[in-house]
């Protein structure tokens, strides 16, 4: 076994315990290529089935390939692909990309906050919401291709979820099994033990769990997975002529793109292993990123 | 311009020891002394420290979460990423502080080596031993000590000697393997960390980074006997898949298409007919570490729990296993009160049988006068659970030598598993198992049958003094039953006394009459048949007895009891006075509830 099978059969065994304890269980897909090598991970742990919902969270700003990229895989894949949404907030125009436009006077601080805000409802809160059936779930009908409402909106009990460690530091404190209050946040004082592959899966009503199965994988790894396996993944990841690509796939307002001329998974790889971006944070082309920001919306029970 | 994607190995470190012994200046000048930290992070947290009037530890560089800077210590596990010419680590830092003792187990768990750190000038102390002590029943063997801080006791290697010898002591003295290196550095300012240190020209072994370069990785466990706990059986139906898949992960040996497997505790048994994968290529065999999934030839009725193995080498079964644990939880580890047991894929519930002692886990040479297993002491105990599991060793095979207890909703304790303990149906079990893996089977299998009768077997146990009536509730419920189209026999003890028991009835003991039952209980079972039994000779208290004969096979026991008085653990008591059709709708009802009648 290499060391990508190692992470794989790993996260294989965790996609199967998941799915054997929770009944109600969903995984978010942000259409990244985390959460679709967790995609391509289930299909391997239930021999090419998904026999759970995908739950994605659209802000509305999302770049236009990634919604065709997902609607394309759920239809290939034949997956129960669910997608949930603010719309009250979107249609009060209170988002980061209304408020600009409307004062683009803002200072830096200002924007700062306007964006954390926004993520805070747009995500957070929209994923909060589609979790527990308190906000509107949308369904992709595989034959029409059309997003129907969704009758079920029972509460998900298990969310799996594509973090891994190496992002930045709060995810480092996952467990594989991490509960979630009634409130969806996130204790990380007292966390249940953990060991021997013996997961957290029972759980009080009302509660539910996020289950990590990318925990232990690196950026490169998720790479050198999306090689081996021949994943598709979004074209935004790689330069398309500009010199530019996305690392790490947000919403348009909210997201640069970084300078690299990588225009396909081996330049990728090439370049995580040169270590033209070894000192570069993952997600430094994502401007909600702000010294507590983010580590405030992971409280809240955003990823 | 495609690359080879060169496989390096990951490791998983952890770095344990007494609170303030300096586990994150340790990780944090590892990182620093070998370029591993993104630009600019080290000046910007000390420029913070700066600002802020802080003195600058390395530990603020690992503490990203709020909260524990303002508590000042590690509260959780932080892993960090690092690498070395020679391969990937994940290292772990643990909380070195009993609070968090559970965090401390949780990154532990996930290690494949440790290192234990400890303060030259404070010495051994307290979560010295105990970390000493999880590491060990973890099974993490290689473990390197660092006696830290070496500059507050001069860079002495008398002093060095001194917490050597008394730290192998201790590790001997709980029967833990010894380290193979002690190491002296001095963290904060990384003498033999990743540098040679010219302080201690003393100390000619390898710096802390070439110890860790030394660690091996464990290989998966492919020479051992074949364990694959079962976690579930999966039949998807869409797109037109019909493979009926069992699957799970094998935690120790090899199997190949064609060999002959069984399963415990139900003893089941059938043939690999196919290993399942999903854009891999197809295989003929496969090994240790893999999560993988397989057809069998003969269907059988398997759950989740299960160990399958093959029948040479099955693993152990029994109700009674002789543990060392640790106890986590909130509340404590009581007597006469049911937990989950959790083994493998397995989980049942568990009490504590015997308490042998209970010990501070910090001194571990105290025994404490407990009749229950606080927060954070160690325990040897016996538990036992409501119903047979199999298990093995933590010595012959790990994954399945090694459990956790779940009180509530949480992981409360964990453990591994030092001896088989005897209990009442050891012998039974053992006849059943040796005849299970022997049975002789036809073509037609338990499967086939419940499909055609609409049934799984199941025993229906009246029982109760003479005269109150089991015979005629018996016959109800066969008879109904058989004319709602089931396929039943009515059991009597009567006629097993008088054929099958002939040669005893003179000097029969209790424990033959018993097996004999039994057993011609289990051949009607196999059948496939609802076997509906009424019987004086045969008791509640003898239950457990056939039970251990008949497997996994489900047994469903009425008690009639007109005065009321039992109050012995059975499925249905009544007095006797009610109704046939009463008895008949409550029986058909539990059989409903259980999946039995479909
Ligand atoms: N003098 C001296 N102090 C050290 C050394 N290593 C760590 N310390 C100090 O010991 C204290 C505890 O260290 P820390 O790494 O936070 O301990 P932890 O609780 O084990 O992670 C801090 O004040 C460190 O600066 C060392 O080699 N020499």
């Amino acid at each position: 076994m290499d060391h990508l099978d190692v992470l794989e059969q790993q996260s294989v065994y965790i996609l199967r315990e998941a799915y054997r304890h929770f009944e109600r269980l969903g995984m978010l897909w942000s259409i990244g290529k985390d959460s679709t090598v967790l995609l391509w991970l289930a299909r391997k742990a239930f021999f090419g089935h998904v026999p759970f919902p995908l739950v994605h969270i659209d802000t509305s700003f999302k770049l236009p390939e990634m919604i065709a990229y997902r609607d394309r895989l759920a239809r290939e894949y034949q997956l129960t692909m669910i997608v949930g949404q603010d719309e009250a907030t979107l249609a009060a125009k209170n988002t980061f990309p209304d408020k600009f436009k409307a004062n683009p006077a803002m200072t830096d601080a200002e924007q700062a906050a306007a964006r954390t805000a926004c993520c805070s409802l747009l995500k957070a809160g929209a994923l909060s919401a589609t979790l527990n059936g308190t906000g509107v779930r949308r369904r992709l009908n595989l034959q029409t291709g059309v997003y129907e409402i969704e009758n079920d909106r029972q509460p998900y009990h298990g969310v799996i979820v594509g973090a891994r460690a190496d992002e930045e530091g709060s995810r480092s404190k996952e467990r594989y099994f991490s509960p979630r209050t009634k409130e969806n946040t996130w204790d990380v004082g007292d966390q249940p033990p953990e060991f021997w592959n013996q997961f957290k899966t029972d759980y009080a009503p009302g509660t539910h769990v996020r289950i990590h199965p990318l925990l232990d994988w690196t950026e490169l790894n998720i790479w050198e997975y999306i090689k081996r396996e021949q994943i598709p993944t979004v074209s935004l990841y790689y330069d398309q002529g500009a010199g530019t690509r996305y690392r790490s796939l947000g919403c348009g307002p909210c997201q640069t793109p970084i300078q690299s001329t990588a225009t396909n998974v081996d330049d990728i790889i090439a370049e995580l292993k040169s270590g033209k971006l070894r000192n570069i944070a993952e997600r430094s082309g994502r401007k909600q990123d702000g010294k507590h920001g983010l580590e405030e919306l992971r409280r809240q029970g955003y990823m | 311009m495609s690359e080879a994607v060169v496989d390096r190995d990951q490791m998983n470190i952890v770095i344990v020891g007494h609170v303030d012994h300096g586990k994150s200046t340790v990780v944090g000048r590892l990182f620093a002394d070998t370029g591993a930290l993104p630009q600019g992070k080290l000046d910007s947290v000390r420029a913070e420290c700066a600002r802020t009037g802080k003195v600058f530890e390395y530990a603020f560089l690992l503490d990203a979460l709020s909260d524990e800077q303002d508590q000042g210590i590690t509260i959780d596990t932080a892993r960090c990423f690092f690498k070395t010419a020679s391969r990937d680590y994940i290292i772990i830092d643990a909380p070195g502080h009993i609070e968090f003792l559970k965090n401390m187990i949780s990154g532990a768990a996930r290690a494949e080596a440790a290192a234990l750190i400890i303060d030259a000038k404070e010495g051994v102390r307290e979560n010295s031993r105990r970390h000493g002590y999880i590491l060990a029943m973890l099974g993490i063997r290689q473990v390197t000590v660092c006696v830290n801080k070496m500059d507050l006791v001069n860079y002495s290697q008398e002093h060095f000697d001194r917490i050597e010898r008394e730290y192998r002591e201790f590790l001997a003295g709980i029967g833990a393997v010894s380290p193979k290196q002690f190491i002296p550095i001095a963290a904060l300012n990384g003498e033999n960390l990743a540098n040679r240190a010219a302080s201690m020209p003393w100390y000619q072994g390898p710096t802390f980074l070439e110890t860790m370069d030394g660690f091996i990785k464990a290989p998966p466990k492919v020479d051992q006997p074949l364990r694959l706990p079962v976690q579930q059986i999966y039949k998807f139906t869409a797109q037109g898949d019909d493979r009926r898949i069992i699957a799970g992960r094998i935690e120790a040996g090899r199997v190949n298409i064609g060999d002959k497997v069984v399963f415990s505790p139900s003893n089941k048994s059938s043939t690999i007919r196919s290993i399942e994968g999903f854009n891999t290529q197809p295989r003929t065999s496969i090994d240790a570490g893999w999560s993988t999934g397989f057809t069998l030839s003969e269907e059988i009725y398997i759950t989740r729990g299960e160990v399958m193995s093959h029948v040479e080498h099955a693993p152990l079964v029994s109700t009674r296993l002789r543990a060392n644990l640790i106890w986590l939880g909130k509340k404590p580890f009581l007597p006469n009160r049911d937990y989950k047991l959790k083994l493998g894929t397995a989980a049942v519930p568990v009490r504590i049988h015997r308490l042998l002692k209970v010990i501070d886990a910090s001194e571990l040479n105290s025994q404490l006068q407990k009749d229950h297993v606080g927060r954070n002491d160690v325990a040897d105990v016996i538990l036992e659970t409501r119903v047979p599991i199999a298990f093995d060793l933590i010595a012959d095979s790990e994954s399945t030598g090694r459990f956790v207890i779940v009180d509530g909703y949480d992981v409360a304790g964990g453990g591994i598993v030092v001896e088989s303990v005897r209990d009442d149906q050891d012998e039974l079990r053992s006849e059943a198992r040796l005849r299970d893996f022997n049975w002789v089977k036809g073509s037609v299998g338990l499967d086939a049958r419940a499909a055609r009768f609409g049934q799984r077997p199941a025993l229906i146990m009246f029982v109760g003094k003479a005269n109150v009536g089991k015979h005629r509730y018996a016959m109800a419920v066969e008879r109904a039953l058989f004319d709602h189209g089931r396929a039943t026999y009515l059991l009597d003890g009567t006629n097993v006394l008088m054929g099958v028991d002939h040669d005893l009835t003179v000097d029969a003991t209790q424990a033959e009459l018993v097996r004999r039952f039994g057993e011609v209980a289990y051949l009607l079972l196999d059948a496939g048949l609802l076997v509906v039994s009424t019987t004086n000779a045969i008791g509640l208290a003898d239950h457990s007895a056939v039970q251990a004969l008949i497997g996994d096979t489900p047994s469903v026991v009425i008690e009639v009891d007109p005065r009321g008085v039992s109050v012995a653990p059975c499925d249905l008591r009544i007095r006797g006075d009610e109704p046939e059709s009463e008895v008949v709708a409550r029986v058909t009802a539990l059989l409903t509830s259980r999946a039995i009648l479909r």
